[in-house]
């Protein structure tokens, strides 16, 4: 037999992540992280348009509300929630915390998650409409 | 329930194909059959051609895993009668070179589960005549899960980081990293985590979670490989922060 190789070598096609929905939507976490650099680039400049004073701020106003920024900022915020949930479901598999010899349900990790983003974001509301 | 379900079998012979094809055969249709039980009845009865790997018929050794309706499965413990009323594609696993039907090269994944040392190192051996190493039950409960890997690689065969980037050391092996590693009577962490800090350790895992759950044993591979970042980043802080002398 010649040493040539014969054996068949398949290839990732370019399309995989359509093949099953858990692929899917890794590839979709993965993507978040394009839009979440987005969102903090466009907190920044509202700081600093805060910053600069009356005018600045109402340029900025005028800005975010054309209709394409709207929408972007709509597409973002919906690949930040998807991001949240599925990170907040993996942490578990990563964690893992013993409480008196018995290891903490997946369930109470993940419930902790949501109670502190709740509570940070009654924080942030409060400091914004005080 | 009809009596026979279709097989739609993945063929490659080098000696006569350049790439796969598919052919069908009708097999039985019994409750009890699992896909496995289908192809072996091809084998006998209707095609030796046929060509695929099985051994033990019991979920334990591992290598009948195969692609059955495109998810990796160990065909000895799928059943026809799940996928009736038909046809079952049945392929070979994912992510390794196919040397004929069925039958995947392995090599690869034979060549990296030694390098993470899956086996027990000990800073000095204890003299056989003062007995086994004890364990309590609660530190082998801290390992059992990842020691239930069979080395089937229906997670190598899910994860689509390691068909993208053949050099990741894979799920499998990382999970047996770990089983030793948080086995009270090994202390190979260091020289197991020389290997995994690298870029195709741990890190090359993008959390796909596909291993997890694919493995017909619930080991977990996506979590071992989750805890093992965390205990490489560690590491890097201490590295980093730490003078020499302290270092472990």
């Amino acid at each position: 037999m010649s040493t040539e190789d014969l054996r068949y070598h398949p290839r990732v096609p370019v399309l995989w992540w359509t093949r099953k929905p858990s692929y899917f939507v890794f590839v979709m976490r993965e993507l978040s992280s394009l839009f979440i650099a987005w969102l903090v680039l466009y907190l920044l400049l509202f700081v600093r348009a805060v910053g600069r004073g009356d005018a600045a701020y109402a340029d900025f106003l005028a800005w975010a509300t054309s209709p394409w920024l709207v929408v972007l900022n709509a597409v973002a915020f919906a690949f930040l929630v998807l991001h949240t949930i599925t990170w907040f479901s993996l942490t578990p598999q990563a964690m893992v915390i013993d409480l008196g010899g018995r290891r903490v349900p997946p369930a109470v990790i993940i419930g902790a998650q949501y109670a502190a983003l709740a509570v940070v974001s009654v924080l942030v509301y409060w400091l914004v409409t005080r | 329930m009809s009596q026979s379900i279709r097989l739609r079998v993945a063929r490659y012979r080098p000696d006569k194909d350049t790439e796969p094809g598919w052919q069908e055969y009708d097999v039985p249709l019994r409750e009890e059959w699992t896909v496995l039980d289908g192809l072996n009845h091809v084998k006998n009865e209707v095609d030796t051609t046929l060509s695929f790997r099985w051994s033990c018929r019991m979920g334990i050794c591992g290598s009948c895993g195969m692609n059955v309706g495109g998810e990796p499965r160990l065909t000895c413990a799928t059943f026809l009668s799940d996928y009736a009323p038909g046809p079952v594609d049945v392929a070979p696993l994912s992510n390794f070179p196919v040397v004929r039907d069925l039958v995947v090269d392995i090599t690869d994944f034979m060549e990296k589960l030694p390098r993470v040392k899956p086996w027990l190192i000990r800073d000095e051996e204890q003299p056989v005549d003062e007995g086994e190493y004890l364990q309590s039950p609660e530190e082998l409960d801290a390992y059992k899960q990842f020691s239930m890997c069979i080395n089937c690689m229906l997670c190598y065969a899910a994860c689509p980081v390691y068909g993208l980037e053949p050099e990741f050391i894979g799920p499998a092996a990382i999970a047996l990293a770990e089983r030793y590693d948080l086995d009270s009577r090994d202390h190979g962490t260091r020289q197991r985590l020389d290997v995994l800090i690298e870029q195709e350790g741990v890190y090359g895992c993008t959390f796909v979670g596909e291993c997890t759950r694919v493995c017909p044993k619930h080991v977990d591979p996506a979590a071992a490989i989750q805890r093992y970042k965390l205990k490489a980043a560690q590491e890097s802080v201490k590295m980093f922060l730490l003078p020499r002398a302290l270092r472990r």
